[in-house]
């Protein structure tokens, strides 16, 4: 294949490094408004409290409840195979290691689109914000 | 005349002497005579000759026993396609199997045998499996040697590997080389037939970057075996003539011997150039093949088509040949192929075959025409070649074994008779090449008028033109051909002005549809090479594998190194007929690369033994070097492992020498590996709050922290020192086989998830050099190298602390207060060019104190003492708290990790947790890798409770220690446990510890 680096132009794949899907979201994103938020995440009252080993200080960790779980096992294990058009993230680890968004089809391997991840990701951001 | 009357094991006689070459004609160089072997019979042929038109001019024309019948085969077709002539080239460590002879270039010197014969060619003992054939047939290893199982690996799979296959490989490494080159292109032009050449002109006229690339040693395709004429020129003249202006072109750049061998995604083709297998050694410094990665525009395919065989019994029989391959010998190599023609074709085609056998003085006996009523241009040559026309007919049945003696001929009449002959000429007509067409997919095409496939769904950015797209006439190829080259021309940017046509002389392209296939008495063969029949395709259809690929994979159909190149449509054709269905309809077998066979060499280039996986040396290397150091390859690294003396025994006792000297006064080592990132910008501290379970932001400039990573799952990722420099500058480590993974996770951060942090990322392993000095002395050692005024007290330098300072009177360097081996100790960088400096300064400055360069072995006994977690632990299945490092996992932030870290799987009681170990019997060694299991327990899988991770003799507690993860762990210090290791038959007491075995309370660290 060969990939239109954004800012170093067409390119051999052998350069570039696969990550995968682009549209996953990262569940939480938000840091705001402050990091003292996380301590406000509720405890999971479903489960029982696990012990924590001997000698650690793991009692005062802020409990992920059952759903913030579930969303984020989703986010880290769960993929869609789309036989198509395919949003996915790769690198330019060989060149300027910019991290870019490729639109690629997933059967003909035909590149429609490549964008800046930085600036996808940035659009998003001021979306949220706006 | 039969070889059964000749005793095996007489005195060896040329298979034939006497030219049967022609007395004038041929593109060969007449003047030089190449002398050559074959079986140890010397030859000779002619500059210009493939092997295969040299055996042919010198008589020869039993080859080779084929695969699994081992039946005489000789030379059916002229080009690359060839399924039989298969010979062992060259000798010794050079010795390459399978080698084409209709491909193979003759050079003077070349010694060739042939294959799969024992205990010669002529008397080959295994061709009694062909009557046993019945034995053989398709799908005969899948019912004969399943049961039982233990004996196909002990017994069938030997035997029959020994009975069956091809040439040998020479078994010692090849003493030549071989390389990959990359090159980019407006247009490839795939071929130089009349299409190929003509866009080759067309786009270099008009100013394109042009890539011809030629599989032949001599551009012109088919203009070379037949004789046609172009204008006032004969076929090969007027070839000539472009090339010679092809050449002539700047930008037009000519790799003849160079195979298109495969098409890929966006314009990308791998070919093979063969640029020293026509000389019997490379010149010095040439590769023997050059693997391009060509990547164009626009790609003009016009790769010509392949000639289809007749099936009939005994069709494998030396002396049948495909009707274009003869009149390639006859008009390119001048050799008459045989004396007493038969031909047998089912096209227009083969009238030329037919005019220039007679013209070249052959005696044409008969032409048999499949299809009925007569057809002008096969009965006009007939006649005038004085030959029988049989229209309507056969050849049913060819006689004689290492060489034709007589073809059995039905009429239309359905009368049978007989007629000698020694060769026989055969065309099934033609398929066109469609093999790069359809490597991304693309479905070829069934054209009925055709009777082949033609290309379908086209790579982007290729087109098709000549042969290789069904335009099989000569005016058709070369107008197709420059308007397709001018076309891709102009998709570049380059207009130019269209070619103008030769005129040519009068062609007729009628040909005859598929005869019937089924039913042929005795061998008659579709695929050649795997010895596939008609017999087989028709078990396979009674048995069900009907599918085109079922039937490939039951009767190996098309399998062979030759991937059916002739033998696919003849197999595809029957199988239609006999299940009554189309041939489309009965589909087609996927195309996959490489067109031709290509070497391992060739796909590794100079990737071999060291370069294979290059190692990166620390900056200290040489000095190392210098020092006596034995090397050991971690990772990418190769690093010093420890320094003997020549007064130590062994290993150990350097490693125990250099241990004691860091406890006890001072040492240096290169950590240089290690993965360095400088992080910079108002959101350094955000950033890096984020990427580690701990908190970042509250580190003081100056100071240094252990920082603990994540993945998104929770499990620990990597490890490291983070130290502030500046306000907004921090200076990160990561281990040294993590280094790049992080890098990257750490990129992925910055640009993806979180963009609108102000923070930039940069590697810096290369730009320092980082040397450790630990022990006592270290301070003592430090002052000497440290430029004034620093001062490096404990006072002024605590334990953690971090600086830029200059050292050895100004060069810039980082000073950082860590400890990996538990003493005091600092690391110091400098820029890489200066490690060979400081390295010597500090042995220097260390020689009253009696200071150790030390390796990976001291280093790792060192933080097993200290019950550091290396990659061992860090091994991606383990959590913070596993490690014991639960207290890391800061509760007042997140961080990457930190939901999934906290499912209640990797929360509960019971996971192995690490512990340190020790031997009851202080003497008894512990092995890394044995399985934990309690005091007493069986050694079996259900009681397996966790494993030793590292292990090492610490000389500062005099016995074997190690760490390793069991099951609840930290709770069960004081219990005893099994470490039992089958592999090396151990079997252990050990006692669960805590995992920090030296200086507990590390009180060490702080003087």
């Amino acid at each position: 294949m060969r990939i239109a680096c954004c800012h170093c132009g067409t390119r051999g794949n052998e350069e570039f490094t696969y990550l995968g899907d682009a549209t996953l979201r990262r569940p939480g994103q938000s840091f705001e408004p402050t990091p003292a938020a996380a301590t406000t995440l509720p405890v999971c009252s479903a489960s029982p409290s696990p012990p924590s080993p001997p000698g650690e200080v793991g009692k005062s960790t802020p409990q992920a409840t059952d759903a913030e779980v579930l969303k984020w096992h989703d986010y880290v294990y769960l993929r869609a195979n789309p036989a198509g058009p395919h949003r996915e993230l790769w690198q330019h680890t060989g060149g300027c290691r910019a991290w870019l968004v490729v639109t690629r089809d997933t059967k003909s391997h035909e590149i429609t689109a490549i964008e800046p991840a930085r600036d996808v990701a940035l659009s998003r951001v001021d979306a949220a914000h706006g | 005349m039969d070889d059964a009357t000749t005793q095996p094991g007489a005195s060896p006689i040329p298979i034939a002497a006497g030219s049967e070459r022609l007395a004038i004609g041929g593109l060969l160089d007449r003047s030089r005579m190449l002398a050559f072997t074959f079986d140890g019979h010397s030859y000779q042929g002619h500059p210009g000759d493939t092997l295969a038109s040299a055996l042919l001019a010198n008589g020869v024309r039993l080859i080779g026993r084929s695969f699994k019948y081992h039946r005489p085969r000789g030379i059916l077709t002229a080009g690359s396609e060839e399924p039989n002539a298969l010979v062992e080239l060259r000798t010794g460590a050079r010795r390459e199997p399978n080698t084409r002879a209709t491909v193979a270039e003759l050079y003077a010197g070349l010694s060739a045998r042939s294959q799969n014969r024992w205990p010669s060619l002529r008397y080959d003992l295994r061709s009694l499996n062909a009557v046993f054939g019945p034995a053989l047939a398709a799908g005969f290893y899948y019912k004969t040697f399943m049961w039982p199982v233990s004996f196909w690996e002990k017994l069938y799979e030997p035997l029959i590997r020994r009975a069956a296959g091809l040439g040998r490989g020479s078994g010692m490494p090849d003493p030549d080389t071989y390389e990959k080159a990359h090159l980019h292109c407006d247009i490839l032009v795939v071929g130089s037939g009349p299409a190929g050449l003509m866009a080759a002109l067309a786009a270099g006229r008009a100013g394109a970057r042009v890539v011809l690339a030629e599989e032949d040693f001599r551009l012109g395709g088919r203009l070379l075996s037949d004789h046609r004429i172009l204008g006032d020129r004969v076929s090969s003249d007027w070839a000539a003539g472009i090339e010679a202006e092809l050449a002539s072109m700047p930008d037009v750049r000519i790799l003849r011997r160079t195979s298109v061998a495969g098409t890929y995604d966006h314009g990308t083709y791998a070919a093979l150039e063969r640029v020293s297998d026509h000389v019997a050694v490379p010149m010095p410094h040439q590769p023997r093949q050059r693997l391009w990665r060509i990547v164009a525009k626009r790609c003009v395919l016009a790769a010509g088509a392949i000639e289809r065989p007749l099936v009939f019994a005994n069709n494998d029989r030396p002396g049948i040949m495909m009707a274009g391959a003869v009149r390639s010998y006859i008009n390119r190599f001048a050799v008459l192929p045989g004396k007493r023609a038969v031909v047998f074709a089912t096209n227009d085609d083969a009238a030329r075959t037919i005019d220039d056998l007679a013209h070249h003085g052959a005696d044409v006996l008969a032409v048999v025409d499949s299809r009925p009523g007569p057809h002008a241009p096969v009965a006009v040559a007939a006649k005038s070649a004085n030959a029988l026309m049989i229209t309507g007919g056969a050849v049913t049945k060819a006689l004689g074994s290492s060489d034709l003696h007589a073809v059995e001929i039905r009429g239309a009449d359905g009368q049978s008779s007989w007629l000698e002959c020694d060769l026989l000429c055969v065309s099934g007509g033609w398929s066109p090449s469609v093999h790069l067409a359809s490597h991304l997919g693309g479905r070829p095409r069934w054209s009925e008028s055709l009777a082949a496939f033609e290309p379908g769904g086209l790579p982007p950015g290729m087109t098709v033109a000549g042969a290789a797209n069904g335009q099989f006439g000569l005016a058709d190829a070369l107008e197709a051909g420059a308007r397709f080259g001018l076309a891709a021309a102009a998709d570049c940017g380059f207009s130019g002005h269209a070619v103008e046509q030769p005129a040519v002389d009068a062609e007729s392209l009628a040909q005859g549809s598929f005869s019937s296939l089924r039913g042929a008495r005795g061998k008659a063969f579709l695929d050649f090479q795997n010895d596939v029949t008609v017999a087989d395709v028709e078990l396979a259809y009674r048995e069900g594998f009907r599918a085109a690929e079922h039937m490939k994979r039951y009767t190996t159909l098309g399998m062979a190194t030759d991937q059916g190149k002739t033998a696919n449509v003849n197999g595809l054709a029957l199988m239609a007929e006999l299940t009554a269905r189309t041939i489309p309809e009965t589909g087609t077998t996927t195309f996959r690369p490489p067109f031709q066979p290509i070497a391992i060499g060739a796909l590794s280039g100079h990737h071999r033994g060291k370069e294979f996986r290059p190692v990166r040396l620390p900056p200290t290397h040489h000095w190392a070097k210098s020092q006596g150091a034995v090397f050991v390859e971690t990772g990418q690294w190769l690093r010093a492992q420890w320094y003997p003396r020549p007064s130590e025994a062994d290993w150990l006792a350097s490693v125990n020498r250099e241990v004691r000297t860091i406890r006890a006064a001072v040492g240096v080592c290169d950590v240089s590996t290690l993965g360095r990132i400088d992080v910079q910008g108002p959101d350094a501290a955000a950033l890096l709050d984020r990427l580690y379970t701990n908190t970042i932001s509250t580190l003081a400039v100056g100071r240094a922290r252990y920082g603990l990573m994540l993945r998104e799952d929770g499990f620990v990722m990597d490890d490291g020192t983070i130290s502030r420099l500046g306000e907004h500058r921090y200076y990160v480590t990561t281990t040294t086989a993590n280094a790049a993974k992080v890098l990257q996770h750490m990129e992925l951060c910055q640009q993806w998830l979180w963009p609108d942090l102000d923070v930039q990322l940069q590697s810096v392993t290369e730009h320092w050099a980082q040397l450790c000095v630990a022990g006592p002395n270290s301070r003592d050692v430090l002052q000497q190298v440290v430029d004034a005024p620093r001062d490096i007290s404990n006072a002024a330098f605590p334990h953690l602390s971090a600086a830029a300072i200059t050292v050895l009177g100004g060069i810039p360097g980082r000073l950082f207060r860590i400890s990996y081996s538990g003493e005091l100790a600092f690391e110091i960088a400098v820029p890489a060019g200066y490690a060979d400096l400081l390295v010597r300064r500090i042995m220097e400055a260390g020689r009253t104190f009696g200071i150790t360069p030390f390796g990976t072995e001291a280093l790792g006994v060192m933080r097993i003492e200290k019950g550091h977690v290396a990659g061992n632990e860090i091994s991606g299945q383990t959590t913070a708290r596993d490690l014991g490092l639960g207290r890391m996992l800061s509760a007042k932030k997140d961080f990457i990790g930190r939901v999934l870290s906290q499912r209640q799987a990797l929360m509960t009681t019971g996971r192995p947790s690490l512990v340190g170990l020790k031997p009851l019997d202080r003497g008894a060694r512990l092995r890394a890798g044995a399985h934990l299991i309690a005091e007493g327990a069986d050694p079996v899988a259900a009681n397996d409770q966790g494993y030793v991770t590292s292990v090492a003799f610490s000389p500062t507690l005099g016995h074997w220690i190690g760490l390793g993860l069991l099951a609840d762990g930290p709770s069960r210090r004081g219990e005893r446990c099994r470490a039992w290791d089958p592999v090396r038959n151990g079997d252990t007491l050990v006692e669960v510890c805590d995992p920090v075995f030296h200086d507990p309370a590390g009180e060490r660290l702080h003087v």
